[in-house]
């Protein structure tokens, strides 16, 4: 039985893909409308869908002014996506997003256990912890 | 010759001990920064946008650079200031 123990790892391994958890933000151009604004998230939890990923929370902060000018605009819409995809869907998502010219800029960030711990608790309202830090 | 009470200022003056910095992360237990939280990380720049120094701030070295990085990310998203004038 022992010989066959790694032989299963690895059928194991590739049934199921490790998923990573991650979180987008994304710069939007101001001029969309609501429904444009909401058609470009669509078709990237669609997307996301597709390639076996999963939405966790998503939260378009909608209009906001920018600290500096991008591309000569000072408002722009911003949306977070909160979510978990295999290790390769971020590179495709990416090319998406250069050809896309909505889209002013795009940041993917990997979260780690502590950070997946702190937006769900932010997202519930349950105090983080660091309101106490801020105090200080 | 003086008495010894008399004699006011010739060693130094005891002053007050300044509080000892401590590293505000690890005291609370936190162990994620969010660079979405802009009015957080507001405490670790100065009114120029510059990243204060961990000789200011007290954080530990571990702790100072997911600061930074949160700030940094923060800046890339437009959400802080690279440089600006009387920021706060």
């Amino acid at each position: 039985m022992a010989t066959f123990a790694p032989l299963n790892l690895f059928i194991n391994k590739n049934k199921f893909r490790v998923m990573n958890n991650y979180e987008l933000m994304v710069i939007l151009t101001p001029v969309l409308s609501e429904e444009e604004f909401k058609a470009a998230q669509k078709k990237y939890t669609d997307f996301l869908s597709e390639n076996g990923g999963k939405v966790t929370h998503s939260n378009p902060w909608g209009l906001k002014s920018l600290a500096y000018p991008i591309q000569k605009k000072t408002t722009a819409l911003y949306w977070v996506l909160e979510y978990s995809a295999p290790s390769d869907f971020n590179e495709k998502l990416k090319v998406q997003f250069l050809r896309d010219d909505q889209i002013l800029r795009h940041m993917i960030t990997s979260l780690d256990k502590y950070a997946v711990e702190y937006n769900a608790k932010k997202r519930s309202g349950v105090q983080t912890g660091n309101e106490k830090a801020a105090e200080a | 010759m003086a008495k010894s009470n008399e004699i006011k200022y010739l060693t130094a003056i005891k002053q007050e001990k300044t509080k000892k910095k401590f590293c505000r992360f690890k005291k609370y237990g936190i162990r994620y920064i969010d660079y979405k939280d802009v009015e957080f990380l507001k405490k670790f720049i100065n009114e120029q946008g510059k990243l204060l120094p961990r000789r200011l701030t007290g954080n530990s070295l571990k702790y100072q650079r997911k600061v930074s990085d949160a700030v940094k990310k923060a800046r890339q998203m437009a959400l802080l200031p690279y440089v600006t004038d009387l920021f706060k």
